[in-house]
């Protein structure tokens, strides 16, 4: 499993999270990842070669017992976990490479197309408004969604997570009732319980997350209210002047006639345009 | 995703920390991470299938080894070394808020030069000082936690080669054979001394910084 792969893929997000969202991918990755990788694939490794049970008949006792007990093992599970709680994330990825995309666009209509503006559009942060807020709340809540449906299948699965030493199996083709035992019973719960607890950590920093986003998006929407001429827009509008914004819409309006004569009849939709929906 | 990925994390806060930091983080890879990763694991590999008891019961072994080892010592290291670097990462992430912080003042006006801020390197006062002597104390909490839960779970440091197991399904007492005892005692003291120097280093670290800041304080008021 090539995880250093998705590694790559999410540190590009991290530079548009939030502080609470970067410290989420850091248990991710050190805590989940890591000790998954390191740590709990080898003590897992040999679930199935040493799971005897107390019966001689071949050799098929053995498969349907283990079978019975493990319908999907606690290592492909957690995997199956950290890669779509992963995922949302690489929708505030592609939000962010289209907005970037269009703001490449409206510079190269505006003559500003030169590399160095062009590597900044790369560069710069992109802030967490309009839009991109509502793309990073719905990632946000699939995370906990995810992770919530893991726990609970888990749960449902291994009942209260603890693996034990010696478990019963009365399935076809194994005569009345065979006791089984399985490999390292203490060592796979105390891996249970540390990912069941990184994964609630995980939880709660993703709830976090989510009111801070709900919480600065009302205090921004409070600020507006009484101080409507702070418009926003992308980080251009900004640092180029209302000049720059004039001429955007001037060259816009050039290409569409009937927004002129939509601007015409309402002056005020010129700033509303640059307003956020979510803000 | 494995060791080498850490290495280019804390490679990283290795800029930011003081000369006994450095030496500090290059035990840690050298002979710790390293010796882990090319000579333990291989001793420890075969722990259980290796692990023979003197009896035809089928479930003994297995409920044994659960019994003698409920932790692999390679799991208990592997999780010795993430607990202990991460603290470092605290750092690593107060150094980037500080360089953040900066960029802002850049482009609201001030004058400072981009590159020559990508490669400053952070003077360790004010809250950077706490945060890195708080990250030294977590490190020494960890070390010290770890190396009570090996001499707790294992009775001391030392593998025996014979276990004698009374545990259900075996009947009365059975005898089990460790496979390499001596060869993972070996291994078990090496990284304990290791886990020791780090220890040493860590408080080495603590007392300078503590010092550098009691002498500063001096000059000040004098």
């Amino acid at each position: 499993m090539n995880w250093a792969g998705l590694y790559t893929v999410l540190s590009g997000v991290n530079r548009h999270s939030t502080a609470i969202g970067r410290i989420w991918l850091s248990v991710i990755f050190i805590f989940r990842i890591m000790v998954l990788v390191v740590a709990a694939e080898s003590v897992w490794g040999d679930e199935k070669s040493a799971f005897p049970c107390n019966t001689q008949q071949p050799p098929g006792c053995n498969s349907v017992c283990y079978d019975h007990f493990f319908p999907i093992s606690h290592i492909r599970l957690w995997a199956l976990q950290l890669i779509l709680v992963t995922t949302p994330a690489l929708l505030v990825a592609m939000h962010v490479a289209y907005q970037q995309h269009q703001e490449k666009k409206l510079l190269v209509l505006t003559g500003h197309g030169d590399p160095k503006h062009m590597e900044e559009v790369k560069k710069h942060k992109m802030r967490i408004s309009g839009s991109l807020w509502w793309t990073y709340v719905c990632s946000v809540v699939f995370r906990l969604l995810f992770e919530a449906v893991f726990m609970y299948i888990f749960y449902m699965l291994y009942p209260g997570y603890q693996m034990v030493r010696l478990v019963k199996c009365e399935a076809y083709p194994c005569p009345n009732t065979v006791d089984c035992f399985i490999s390292r019973p203490t060592e796979k719960t105390i891996f249970t319980v540390f990912m069941l607890v990184t994964s609630s950590i995980c939880i709660v920093l993703n709830m976090a997350e989510l009111v801070y986003l709900v919480v600065r998006a009302c205090a921004r929407r409070g600020q507006h209210n009484s101080n409507p001429s702070s418009g926003k827009g992308s980080f251009y509008g900004h640092k180029l002047s209302s000049e720059y914004k004039q001429n955007e819409i001037n060259l816009l309006t050039e290409q569409d006639g009937s927004l002129k004569d939509m601007l015409r009849r309402n002056p005020g939709l010129q700033e509303k345009g640059d307003r956020c929906s979510a803000c | 995703m494995d060791w080498g990925n850490l290495q280019t994390v804390l490679g990283g806060v290795n800029k930011h920390s003081t000369s006994i930091g450095k030496v500090w983080l290059t035990v840690l890879f050298i002979f710790r991470v390293m010796i882990l990763v090319v000579a333990a694991e291989r001793v420890w590999g075969d722990e259980q299938q290796d692990f023979v008891c003197n009896t035809l019961q089928p479930g003994c072994r297995n409920v044994c080894y659960d019994h003698f080892f409920p932790m692999s010592h390679i799991r208990l290291w592997a999780l010795q070394l993430i607990f202990v670097s991460t603290p470092a990462l605290l750092v690593a992430m107060h150094v980037a808020y500080r360089r953040h912080e900066k960029k802002r003042r850049f482009r609201n006006g001030e004058k400072i030069d981009i590159e020559e801020l990508k490669n400053e390197k952070m003077h360790i006062r004010g809250p950077l000082w706490w945060t890195y002597t708080s990250s030294i104390f977590f490190r020494l909490v960890f070390e010290a936690v770890f190396m009570y839960v090996f001499y707790y779970m294992y009775d001391g440091y030392q593998m025996p080669r014979l276990m004698k197991c009374e545990a259900w399904p075996c009947p009365n007492v059975v005898d089990c054979f460790v496979s390499r005892p001596t060869e993972k005692t070996t291994f078990t003291i090496f990284m304990l001394a290791a886990s020791g120097i780090c220890m040493m280093l860590n408080l080495a670290e603590l007392c300078y910084l503590v010092i550098k800041v009691c002498m500063k304080g001096a000059r000040k008021t004098t």
